[in-house]
């Protein structure tokens, strides 16, 4: 009987998620692509033709039907969804609450960005693209791009910072053994920034034959909008899974890493408009908030635009773009989605940052204890449950992004 | 009569719009680059604003919009050092940056300045069409700015026209589609491009850029347009310049000329 309900219960997850595509977005967001006052799209007139393109198919690919059916096929039966929401028993001992994980560091590559790559190659496919090119911080969306590629028989190229890439070696290999060629970027802090400029450089340069994965809630609208409603799967799941186990489809916390922001974009998606549901977006602060060694985008940040959206971003008051800094790769990154920064600055989302040393220890903390170890921008949302108040009877999820084979390397040499 | 259109009005050979990265190679070296441009005979400055993140630029200019930045140029610095050129210098002046720039310097308070300091129009290539026209064309009326928008071979005959529209003094027209100070032979494709827009009788006039970097492609592109316009390759001569930054800077437009070239 358990088991038949559980089958009903996966089929319907799938079904919902058609559902939820269909209606209206869960956020407000403009004809222009703005939430509030942040998104736009600040692009060179080069590029307008591209963007323009996918902005006019967008909507309507999402919803068509046959899209639908080869997304559900492949995020089942390729990715491995839906991914599980497990209660952490000792996890919820030591905070004296509940805590479930949503195990995104179960799917396939080990880390929840390929959703979005699974939804944007088809995409490709559509437009008639034949060549796929995307940015990369930790590595995670380079090779969940150079994944979708291999799968669909295209070429592509994954910029990189030249420091992100010493020090996420394991997934440069990844991605190199799937058949993507790696550049490394090397201007400015050759990181996450610098590579997604030189992707834009490609773009501009191949704007006929060339596909852009932005692998954030980043960038020209309409990629922050449509990377989210890839990603948006996750907090349906987390819905279905959550009333299963507790008989309320809703939790009182959801906590998720935020650099560009796309698993919190995901994470929090289908709980935009449940206003009893605290959303906790946290933040990388590096070795901390006013050391100046920091990616606290939501309060070091001011209003500008990177890569193409008015959002906030870490800058010098003459509008020059700070480099910022933080030990994991996929979060020091100097702008935040205009999504968030929508959030955040509306009160809707909360922002809480964690040092590289918190996040470190949450590392630790939650591979003893769970047996899980986690990717360490993950790790930063596991830190924020010693900064956060909540009663016993709250039900909190925390969005386990990636996993940490990845940073093996930064854990041993941390841990002396 | 506005600087530019008098420009384009009276023109009497291929006209010549260069390009340089302001602080770049020395911060106090923008006064001197102007007024040897001018005194060379080139007919429109376009002065780069360095900037972080130059997305629509190549390696050269980033390098040197890098070095800028290092040596000490900023929006107010580049004002401060434009105060005196309309005392010398009549030939006009485009500033060229990224939208964030004119942002954080509060949009209205750019504008009233390049108009304090005589700067004639604005090359902003993140600046969308749709939000200039929706929020500041007005503005740029108010202080006689002219906006410079980009057209390239993707660009809708549509969007051209709302282009020539819009925009005053020229249009910048890309001359492929690839950033700047990539230097290749202008190609069949882009002659047919050319022409397409030469044939499309646009209300202002147009200089090719992107790829223009000697005597051969500027004379080429001149076939199809007002003028060209020199970037990347005038970056390049300045970095290896040995001498004098007027001579070479004297020598590098001769060498472009080559001879003076009658219409």
């Amino acid at each position: 009987m358990v088991s038949k309900r559980k089958h009903v219960k996966e089929n319907s997850t799938i079904q919902r998620f058609n559902d939820s595509t269909n209606e209206q977005l869960m956020i407000n967001i403009s004809k222009e692509g703005y939430y509030g006052r942040f998104g736009g799209a600040f692009i060179p007139e080069m590029l307008h033709p591209n963007v323009e393109e996918i902005r006019q198919t967008y909507v309507e690919m999402i919803k068509d039907e046959s899209f639908q059916k080869e997304f559900r096929h492949l995020l089942r039966d390729y990715v491995g969804r839906p991914t599980p929401l497990f209660l952490a028993q000792r996890l919820s001992e030591k905070y004296q609450t509940n805590i479930y994980l949503k195990r995104e560091d179960l799917c396939h590559t080990g880390a929840h960005k390929v959703n979005n790559t699974i939804g944007q190659i088809l995409l490709a496919k559509r437009l008639g693209k034949k060549r796929i090119i995307a940015e990369t911080g930790a590595g995670q969306h380079g090779v969940a791009t150079a994944t979708v590629c291999a799968l669909m028989g295209l070429p592509c190229v994954v910029y990189m910072g030249a420091v992100d890439i010493e020090r996420q070696q394991p997934n440069v290999s990844r991605m190199k053994m799937l058949g993507a060629e790696v550049r490394p970027a090397t201007s400015g802090s050759q990181t996450l920034k610098d590579a997604t400029n030189e992707a834009i450089r490609d773009w501009i340069n191949n704007p006929e034959d060339t596909h852009y994965i932005i692998g954030s809630v980043v960038g020209p609208h309409p990629y922050p909008d449509m990377v989210a409603r890839f990603q948006s799967v996750i907090s349906e799941e987390i819905k279905w899974q959550l009333e299963a186990a507790t008989g309320k489809p809703n939790p009182d916390l959801i906590i998720a890493c935020v650099g560009g922001g796309s698993n919190a974009a995901g994470a929090f998606y289908h709980y935009l408009n449940e206003e009893e549901v605290r959303l906790i977006a946290v933040e990388a602060s590096g070795l901390g908030v006013d050391s100046g060694e920091s990616a606290a985008t939501s309060v070091l940040g001011t209003e500008g635009i990177i890569h193409g959206s008015r959002t906030l971003l870490m800058q010098t008051p003459d509008g020059q773009i700070i480099e910022p800094y933080s030990i994991s790769a996929g979060l020091d990154y100097p702008g935040i989605g205009p999504m968030h920064a929508h959030l955040i600055q509306s009160g809707r989302a909360e922002a809480v940052h964690i040092t590289d040393q918190e996040a470190l220890n949450a590392a630790y903390d939650l591979s003893k204890r769970e047996g899980i170890i986690p990717a360490l921008e993950t790790a930063h949302a596991f830190a924020a449950l010693d900064k956060i108040e909540f009663k016993k009877s709250d039900v909190i999820v925390v969005n386990l992004s990636g996993r940490g084979d990845k940073d093996l390397n930064t854990y041993i040499k941390h841990l002396g | 009569m506005f600087r530019l259109e008098k420009t384009f009005k009276n023109k009497n050979q291929q006209l010549l719009n260069v390009y340089f990265t302001a602080g770049f190679p020395a911060l106090k070296d923008t006064e001197t680059i102007i007024r040897s441009l001018s005194k060379s005979g080139v007919d429109v400055i376009e002065v780069g604003m360095p900037y972080s993140d130059p997305m629509a630029d190549g390696p050269t200019i980033q390098k040197s919009g890098m070095q800028a930045l290092e040596n000490g140029m900023s929006v107010s610095v580049l004002f401060a050092q434009l105060e005196k050129i309309r005392e010398e210098v009549e030939t006009p002046l485009v500033l060229m940056g990224y939208f964030n720039q004119v942002m954080q310097f509060g949009e209205e308070a750019f504008l009233k300045r390049c108009q304090a300091v005589g700067v004639d129009g604005l090359i902003l290539p993140d600046l969308p069409l749709s939000v200039y026209e929706n929020e500041y064309q007005d503005l740029f009326k108010k202080y006689d700015l002219a906006p410079i928008f980009l057209i390239t071979p993707q660009t809708s005959e549509e969007r051209i026209r709302k282009i020539d529209q819009l925009s005053r003094g020229f249009i910048y027209v890309v001359s492929s589609a690839a950033i700047t100070g990539n230097s290749k032979e202008i190609s069949p494709e882009q002659v047919a491009y050319f022409e397409r827009i030469e044939n499309m009788n646009l209300r202002l006039p147009r200089m090719i850029g992107f790829g223009i970097s000697d005597h051969q492609s500027f004379t080429t592109a001149c076939q199809y347009a007002d003028g060209a316009i020199i970037g990347s390759a005038f970056i390049r001569a300045l970095e290896n310049g040995e001498g004098e930054l007027e001579k070479t800077i004297e020598e590098f437009v001769k060498g472009i000329r080559n001879k003076p070239i009658t219409i």
